[in-house]
């Protein structure tokens, strides 16, 4: 049984607690953020168990390497507690359970994995994916299962991940490239805190964009534009690759507009804090975020998660802000898209 | 070629009546189970007076009368059981007039619901009417004559009580209108304050004359719609979120339904539900009063609205659905039963367990759903199966498992919504004596000869 590496000591000795004190959903003062984790960390009840709306940024805000979202999750539910309700967290746990309807391309050492969403199967066409896009994986079988954090469900990922990692395994894939960022964040945060092996190297996709941009770069016309990013939550399981949303955006000539909700400080798109019963607080979150956007001049919100696009395309459109993926902006850069 | 014959083609004119094998074959069937029966004539007319001209010479000949729609009932209402002539009436397809302000159209009694809604989209934007969830061929008449329901049946109940009027041929084949235009040129009321004489015709499946025209009211069309899907895993509770439902009076059209699969769906029960405004604010405050009112569920966890993602969205807000005709033919072959029995809303929980049950009996699939209708005044629940016509073993299993789910609705108080021959037996064989009586001296006074639709509502 795979359990998580927590080191509680590490908390115990942690002179900030900003797991809890950056959260921005929960308003809590330094003293009451540690305590409040010590009685996560101890399995007793804490009002955190009840109010995290499940949006992984504490997992950036430790800086000491621990995983306090992830005990959150474990904690959850072990005292049986629900996310979302039952039906629906039935909902996605029945969705997403392998049933041998994946597909799977000409593989080859390198290949890029799809998740489950086949709008990324759609967008890896072009010059951008020239020579690796026949090589990919899509379907349940190849699906991260970090969605299950969302619902409190440590067990189904426990379950399934390790028979993800040697799907893909068995296929002889030796870099995957990752194009959901919570894919990435499944591999290198996720399997690693739960004691998981993943014997292949997962290269997260805008770090693939980026370098396959440098060797595109004499196509490039910069766009001249100002954007503004909707961070994901799993971005918060990748920081070492956040920087490549700047690095392309300069490369492609984006302005990525300064704004306040923006980095760690980025706002979560909603969906997910409405499915999990919240819609006022995904009201405001979604708001506040757009209104932040609107503030800044972004002409474009530029998205990295499809489902991030989905839960905000239209709301944005109808404050003036065009909707894009980084894929297909990048996509606009090399003249391929309108 | 014979007298009928001649006399059908002078009355409708060549190339519109048909005796040819063919063609019989076709008007000898619908879709669902009831077994075939061909007519001898098909006749599709042009106008009332030539409708009126078809039934004077039935009657004279002692001919079996059946008008028919499209012929989707799926229950066999249009299959001439005793031959005789077929009136398709899809030639009378004209759409007569809408009065904007009164809001309700007149339409001839062959036009179709896809007719309708096209020609109000384009002339009257903010009109709508109660279409069903039916292939757009369906005609509006045939629909209120079996008292179908339709987009707007929780907010305004049947579609036949959204009639506003009739014009209708006798089975003896004098002409007879109903309500205010019987008196007024304006069609705005089928009954009151006069003696309402729609009952005569509205639920009695053709059997006592023949819509020519009719009056259908008109509702406020919003510029946006929009729908969410609550989702729960206990049908028991399923009433008690409908009551808390309707009790906003926010809400446009309410289906419930449950599927075994795709799996994303097993073991859950979805109520679908419509929301509509004209701008941002309206919406939003209706979605959260809907969302409101449900807040005792899902603080309990046993129930939450799912994210229906935009790419779902066409899907559910498509009028009519046709996501249904998609499960029509799951099962290939062509195959389609679907009973409906009106019941009251309480009786979900144990209808839709006999459902699943029946149909894990008789190894069918199924497709449970339910519509609201009026403020939860009573729901239709169908009981639906799809099958594969080569296959007569699993037809006949269909048979039995709309025997049996039928069977269960009337043993807990349902009522058969546009029945088969079997159910209309069933529903007799409970009915008061009285009124049975009572419709028989209706159907006996009107239809002194019994050519109209025989077979159907007959009381012996």
């Amino acid at each position: 049984m795979y359990r998580l590496k927590f080191d509680e000591n590490v908390c115990v000795t942690c002179p900030t607690s900003d797991c809890l004190f950056k959260c921005q959903y929960i308003d809590v003062d330094r003293d009451t953020a540690h305590n409040e984790m010590m009685k996560i960390i101890k399995g007793e009840g804490s009002f955190v168990l009840r109010d995290c709306v499940t949006c992984y940024a504490c997992e950036e805000y430790c800086k000491r390497g621990n995983h306090p979202f992830y005990l959150i999750t474990e904690r959850r539910e072990e005292k049986g507690m629900l996310t979302a309700s039952r039906a629906i967290t039935n909902q996605w746990i029945n969705m997403c359970e392998p049933q041998g309807k994946y597909r799977v391309g000409e593989v080859k050492e390198k290949a890029l994995s799809c998740c489950f969403i086949g709008e990324l199967r759609q967008m890896a066409r072009g010059k951008l994916f020239e020579g690796i896009r026949s090589s990919y994986v899509l379907g349940a079988e190849f699906f991260c299962e970090v969605v299950y954090l969302h619902f409190a469900k440590t067990s189904i990922i426990k379950e399934r991940l390790p028979k993800v990692i040697e799907n893909i395994s068995q296929l002889g894939i030796k870099q995957l490239i990752c194009m959901h960022d919570e894919c990435y964040g499944s591999f290198t945060s996720l399997a690693p805190a739960f004691g998981i092996e993943v014997p292949f190297e997962p290269i997260h996709y805008l770090e693939y964009l980026y370098d396959r941009l440098q060797e595109l770069k004499s196509e490039i016309k910069p766009l001249n534009i100002k954007v503004a990013y909707q961070r994901p939550c799993s971005s918060r399981l990748s920081l070492d690759k956040y920087h490549f949303v700047g690095d392309i955006l300069a490369l492609i000539g984006a302005e990525l507009v300064e704004r306040e909700y923006q980095g760690e400080n980025a706002l979560c798109c909603g969906e997910i804090i409405r499915m999990t019963d919240r819609d006022e607080v995904a009201n405001d979150v979604q708001k506040r975020n757009i209104d932040d956007m609107v503030e800044s001049g972004a002409e474009y919100c530029v998205f990295n998660c499809p489902y991030c696009q989905m839960a905000l395309s239209e709301k944005v459109s109808k404050r003036g802000i065009k909707p894009i993926h980084i894929i297909d902006l990048c996509k606009m850069a090399i003249g391929e898209k309108k | 070629m014979s007298d009928i014959y001649k006399s059908l083609v002078e009355i409708a004119g060549e190339g519109h009546v048909s005796t040819q094998t063919e063609e019989l074959y076709f008007y000898a069937r619908d879709p669902g189970l009831m077994p075939t029966h061909k007519p001898d004539y098909v006749v599709a007319p042009k106008t009332t007076e030539e409708v009126q001209k078809i039934v004077k010479l039935a009657n004279k000949e002692k001919i079996p009368i059946v008008p028919m729609g499209a012929g989707m009932a799926l229950t066999g209402l249009i299959i001439p059981l005793k031959g005789g002539i077929v009136i398709d009436m899809k030639r009378m397809r004209k759409i007569v007039g809408v009065n904007e302000k009164a809001r309700h159209a007149i339409v001839e009694g062959g036009t179709s619901q896809g007719a309708l809604k096209a020609y109000l989209e384009r002339n009257y934007p903010n009109l709508r009417h109660s279409i069903p969830d039916a292939p757009p061929t369906v005609t509006i008449a045939a629909n209120v004559a079996i008292h179908g329901q339709g987009r707007l049946a929780q907010q305004y109940g049947f579609n036949s009580d959204m009639v506003s009027g009739l014009e209708v041929v006798l089975p003896t084949g004098e002409l007879c209108k109903i309500g205010s235009c019987s008196m007024s040129p304006d069609w705005f009321s089928k009954g009151p304050t006069l003696p309402d004489l729609s009952g005569l015709f509205l639920g009695w499946l053709g059997t006592t004359g023949i819509i020519t025209k009719l009056g259908l009211k008109l509702y406020p069309k919003k510029r946006m719609r929009d729908v969410e899907i609550f989702v729960t895993d206990r049908e028991d509770l399923v009433p008690d979120i409908l009551f808390n439902l309707t009790h906003t009076e926010m809400v446009e059209d309410i289906n419930i339904w449950f599927q075994a699969k795709p799996i994303m769906f097993t073991g859950n029960h979805h109520i679908t539900l419509y929301i509509t405004g004209d701008r941002d604010e309206e919406l939003e405050f209706k979605r959260k009063m809907v969302w409101d009112s449900l807040k005792e569920f899902r603080d309990r966890k046993d129930g939450g609205f799912m994210w229906v993602l935009p790419a779902m969205k066409p899907t559910f807000l498509d009028m009519p659905q046709k996501s249904i005709t998609t499960f029509a033919d799951v099962k290939k072959g062509g195959g389609f039963e679907y009973s409906g029995p009106i019941v009251l809303i309480e009786k979900y929980p144990m209808l839709a367990r006999n459902l699943e049950e029946v149909a894990n009996k008789y190894k069918l699939a199924y497709s449970g759903m339910a519509r609201v209708i009026g403020r939860g005044h009573a729901m239709m629940f169908a009981i639906a199966f799809t099958f594969n016509r080569a296959d007569p073993d699993m037809m006949q299993r269909v048979k039995k498992a709309g025997h049996e789910g039928i069977t269960f609705a009337f043993d807990h108080g349902g009522i058969p919504w546009k029945p088969t021959v079997e159910e209309q037996k069933m529903a007799m064989e409970r009915m008061d004596p009285n009124t049975l009586k009572l419709m028989k001296m209706v159907k006996e006074n009107l239809d002194p000869n019994g050519i109209m639709n025989p077979g159907n509502w007959e009381v012996n």
